[in-house]
């Protein structure tokens, strides 16, 4: 966590009071939680208004989702469809397979080109056959994966003309990219505290005022009635710190982690030739953080263990149940057979890394790729 | 050394792979996923392959400190052990699927795949010892725990693979002792009952999986002599030595229990007789393997994980070995894994092609 959302969280711990109760410390909580709110909508580009506090981006996004689809399908109950880009985090992907399997929903997955970039000619094609019957579209700001950014505006200014709202997973692109829920255009946006060095457990939904949202979680009709559920004020102060310093922190830090990152694969090309870069090659349409990189013959949970003793922390993709590895969801939407995403690596950087990181990783990496790659082969039997 | 601990999820792994972190060795440990459809918890005494047994494993790993890997080999695990019980079972054999697991999977696709990233040795939970003499040789000896010991399913895996296995649970007393350990360090496996079932068939009902997975081929049961006593579904689904689950509409002549004596895959017929019948006193099995120059040998050998073992003399050509048995043996059917012992070690092992009566009357 970044040291001033520890100092805020641990600050805040001691206070007593439901920022729902009307008492002195319960108007005190109810305080902090406001101004929280507040900045959070002034570091995003939002009114305090359409924040809706949640537990994390998992629950944000199911909020939009089900939310969304149920409001629309009631106003209009040919709009069932649920339009979601093929590359989407689980979060989103999850509960739209979920609607369609359980809540009469029909799944429409917009596919993505070899960047992982939202087609968005397939978008068009579809809103332009079907675009009355779409319940909503979600394609996400930045992918967590491969690191593409998405064309939000043009999906945006699309999905609008046949009156379907639109939502963005933007947990990986906050501190990363610029982003302005705004001027977006966006209908509703999900954020999460623990990607910009904040807390786990909190996140937010900005929801477009007007934009009816039926509640998934039910109880004490907190947060507009949309999302109930006692609000904690420590960790929503600290969430919202975490948000303000990354945002307040841009375009200079993304300029120098984009800088270390563009060396790093530059180095993993130079060290491990065969090595391929995922996702947009020109830095520009990337997160700056992020290198997604596949080793050919590898096991990327092999690469992730050999690096894993050697100092060097990385990521196969994304984690998932009792710790499988499955070949990633995106790489395959990308066009890359089962062998090739096998062998992915992702690499993020952060605000503590540094040129030394990226030079210790390229001094172990050669040795690591070629032990893999006969691990490799042994499990071809 | 560099040591993979192959952690199921269960007591005994865990415990093992205390021991080797214990003994100084630089331990890493892998949860083996072998179904891709994997239920979230256990059922019944089906061991190792649910949601739940990864999770255990992985907390286990916490407690001793060291990294946690899960390898996805149910790939590998399908085309081999469950392929292998079902054409098994198919050609009228008698498959032991945890000695093929140990033959492919864990002394295997585990050990290469860990040799190749590094690693100097696979530790396991298994009861059985391994004894270093003094010219370097090594040995595979039974468990000191009688109940527990598990040399027999270990022994397919030949002196290769065993001189890059540690098995910390040999000199174990008991089990009791086992679970007492595992207590005491702290593990929270330590008192998960124990899985005996084959861990791929999901509910026990080895019968019903081979009946899904193979279809329904009905056909005749008939006795010694050729007379016809009853139907079945598949003789795929039936083992030699089997007493339950036979039901023939009438009894035998003589009164006494029926046994399965042979499957006749190619006429779909399940041959009957009575206890006697399935007395055998010689056995020839294949695909050998050896821990020690064997030529002909008196030892002792067993033919079932939970067997007795039994007074034997050894003819050995290559890899192939023909058993006599003074005493006989009731119910040896082709394909069971044949261990030859002698006193507690490990000589040999090979697969069961075929048994018969010969020395009877000699």
């Amino acid at each position: 966590m970044l040291p001033g959302a520890v100092a805020v969280l641990t600050d805040q711990l001691a206070r007593t009071g439901n920022p729902s109760s009307l008492h002195t410390s319960g108007r005190a909580a109810r305080r902090v939680v406001e101004e929280s709110r507040e900045q959070l909508a002034a570091s995003l580009g939002a009114r305090p208004s359409e924040v809706l506090w949640t537990s994390g981006g998992t629950e944000a996004d199911n909020l939009a989702i089900k939310g969304l689809f149920w409001a629309r399908r009631s106003q209009d109950p040919a709009r069932r469809r649920i339009l979601v880009s093929a590359v989407e985090h689980h979060a989103v992907l999850d509960p739209a397979f979920w609607m369609a399997e359980h809540a009469g929903a029909e799944l429409v997955l917009l596919p993505v080109d070899g960047d992982g970039t939202v087609l968005v000619d397939a978008l068009h094609d579809e809103l332009a056959a079907h675009g009355d019957q779409a319940a909503l579209l979600s394609v996400m700001w930045a992918n967590n994966e491969v690191g593409t950014l998405q064309p939000v505006a043009d999906v945006v200014a699309l999905a609008h003309q046949h009156g379907v709202p639109v939502h963005a997973d933007a947990v990986q692109a906050v501190g990363q990219v610029p982003v302005d829920f705004g001027s977006s255009g966006l209908d509703a946006m999900t954020v999460s505290a623990h990607k910009v060095g904040g807390p786990g457990g909190a996140g937010a939904l900005l929801a477009r005022r007007g934009l009816e949202l039926i509640p998934v979680q039910h109880g004490g009709g907190q947060e507009r009635g949309v999302r109930s559920g006692t609000l904690d004020a420590p960790l929503l102060a600290s969430f919202a710190e975490a948000v303000r310093e990354v945002v307040d922190a841009l375009p200079e830090s993304a300029r120098r982690i984009g800088a270390l990152r563009d060396a790093l694969v530059a180095g993993v090309l130079e060290v491990v030739p065969d090595a391929v870069l995922r996702g947009p090659a020109q830095p520009s349409r990337r997160l700056p953080a992020n290198a997604h990189l596949t080793f050919p013959g590898c096991e990327g949970d092999s690469l992730l263990y050999l690096l894993d003793s050697a100092g060097v922390e990385a990521s196969t993709g994304s984690a998932c149940q009792a710790g499988v590895p499955r070949p990633s969801h995106v790489l395959l939407a990308m066009g890359l057979d089962e062998d090739a995403a096998r062998g992915a690596l992702r690499f993020s950087l952060g605000h503590t890394s540094s040129a030394d990181d990226v030079a210790a990783l390229l001094e172990v990496l050669p040795g690591v790729v070629e032990r893999a790659r006969a691990a490799g082969m042994a499990g071809v039997r | 050394m560099r040591v993979l601990a192959a952690l199921s999820g269960g007591v005994d792994s865990a415990v093992a792979a205390a021991r080797a972190v214990d003994a100084g060795h630089d331990v890493v440990g892998v949860h083996m996923a072998l179904s891709r459809t994997r239920d979230q918890f256990r059922t019944g005494s089906r061991g190792c392959c649910s949601i739940e047994d990864a999770g255990d494993a992985r907390r286990a790993a916490d407690v001793l400190g060291i990294p946690y890997y899960v390898w996805d080999l149910s790939e590998q695990f399908e085309q081999t052990v469950v392929a292998d019980f079902l054409a098994e079972y198919e050609a009228g054999r008698t498959p032991n699927p945890c000695v093929r697991c140990n033959e492919h999977i864990k002394f295997a696709a585990l050990l290469d795949k860990a040799v190749a990233l590094g690693f100097d040795a696979v530790c396991t939970g298994h009861y059985a010892r391994i004894v270093v003499r003094d010219d370097g040789t090594r040995e595979l000896h039974r468990a000191r725990d009688a109940a527990k010991d598990q040399s027999y399913v270990l022994a397919v895996m030949g002196p290769e693979r065993l001189a890059r296995s540690m098995f910390p649970l040999g000199d174990v007393a008991s089990k009791d002792e086992t679970r007492a350990e595992a207590a005491a360090r702290g593990l929270s496996v330590s008192a998960k009952p124990d899985s005996y079932d084959i861990c791929f068939v999901a509910d026990g009902d080895t019968q019903g999986f081979l009946r899904s997975r193979l279809g329904s081929r009905p056909g005749e049961v008939v006795d010694s002599s050729g007379e016809v006593v009853g139907e079945h579904d598949g003789a795929y689904a039936y083992t030699v030595g089997q007493r339950r689950g036979l039901a023939l509409g009438r009894p035998a002549a003589d009164g006494k229990p029926r046994y399965v004596l042979s499957i006749e895959p190619v006429a779909n017929r399940v041959v009957v007789g009575s206890a006697d019948e399935l007395v055998v006193d010689t056995v020839t099995a294949d695909q050998a393997v050896w821990y020690a120059r064997v030529d002909d040998a008196d030892c002792q050998v067993q033919v079932r994980a939970h067997g007795a073992p039994v007074d034997a003399r050894a003819t050995v050509r290559g890899d192939h070995v023909e058993v006599e048995l003074p005493t006989g043996l009731r119910g040896v059917a082709a394909g069971q894994s044949l261990v030859l012992y002698d006193g507690s070690r490990v000589l040999g092992q090979a697969t069961v092609t075929a048994s018969r009566r010969a020395l009877a009357g000699r």
